[in-house]
């Protein structure tokens, strides 16, 4: 369980297929905002498959980490724990 | 799509045709009976490439994304699909020649 104010890392990954994880996040590092509680993965769902429950996070990203814009807006965005690692 | 610029978002309501609504229907039908989930319906329309976006309008997308699925659910085969297919279009090509058949 990661608790707010948690700094984490996106996986880099880039597999085929369907995931949750925006592409433009990945390798990125951001701030936990809460935890949005446990649900079925859909990156089984989609295949039809049983999907176990995943604990899903709500993750703050500064737009300067992600783009280089100047701004100081963040922006939120909801990911699976299995795309997340602390650092 | 994917970050690229697109212009403004139209924001009128569409008037949908009949099709269109029976796909829609068709979504709630089968995610309700458990067929397959919303998420399988965005993996076979992500599955479609780029160029579906442009040249398939929503609904079309959608009852390709359905059926893929259903397929795969093993909801009917291929075969059943063509030869329902086939029978239907002998209806003609407009509800009102169907509905003369």
């Amino acid at each position: 369980m990661l608790e707010p104010g948690t700094r984490v890392q996106v996986a880099r990954h880039m597999p085929p297929g369907h995931v949750r994880t925006p592409a433009y996040l990945r390798g990125r590092t951001g701030i936990i905002e809460r935890a949005l509680g446990a649900f079925p993965n859909p990156e089984l769902l989609a295949y039809g498959l049983r999907a176990d429950r995943v604990p899903l996070y709500r993750v703050t990203f500064r737009l300067d980490d992600l783009w280089d814009s100047g701004s100081t807006d963040t922006l939120d965005a909801e990911i699976y724990a299995h795309w997340l690692k602390e650092v | 799509m994917g970050g690229n610029p697109a212009g403004p978002v139209p924001r009128d309501d569409h008037d949908f045709a009949l099709w269109e609504k029976r796909v829609d229907a068709l979504m709630i039908l089968a995610s309700g009976a458990g067929l397959f989930t919303v998420d399988g319906l965005r993996r076979a329309l992500e599955d479609m490439g780029e160029a579906a976006f442009e040249d398939m309008s929503y609904y079309e997308r959608w009852i390709a994304a359905i059926n893929q699925n259903l397929i795969e659910a093993g909801t009917y085969t291929t075969a059943e699909l063509a030869e329902k297919m086939t029978e239907v279009q002998e209806r003609g090509q407009t509800y009102a020649e169907a509905n003369r058949a």
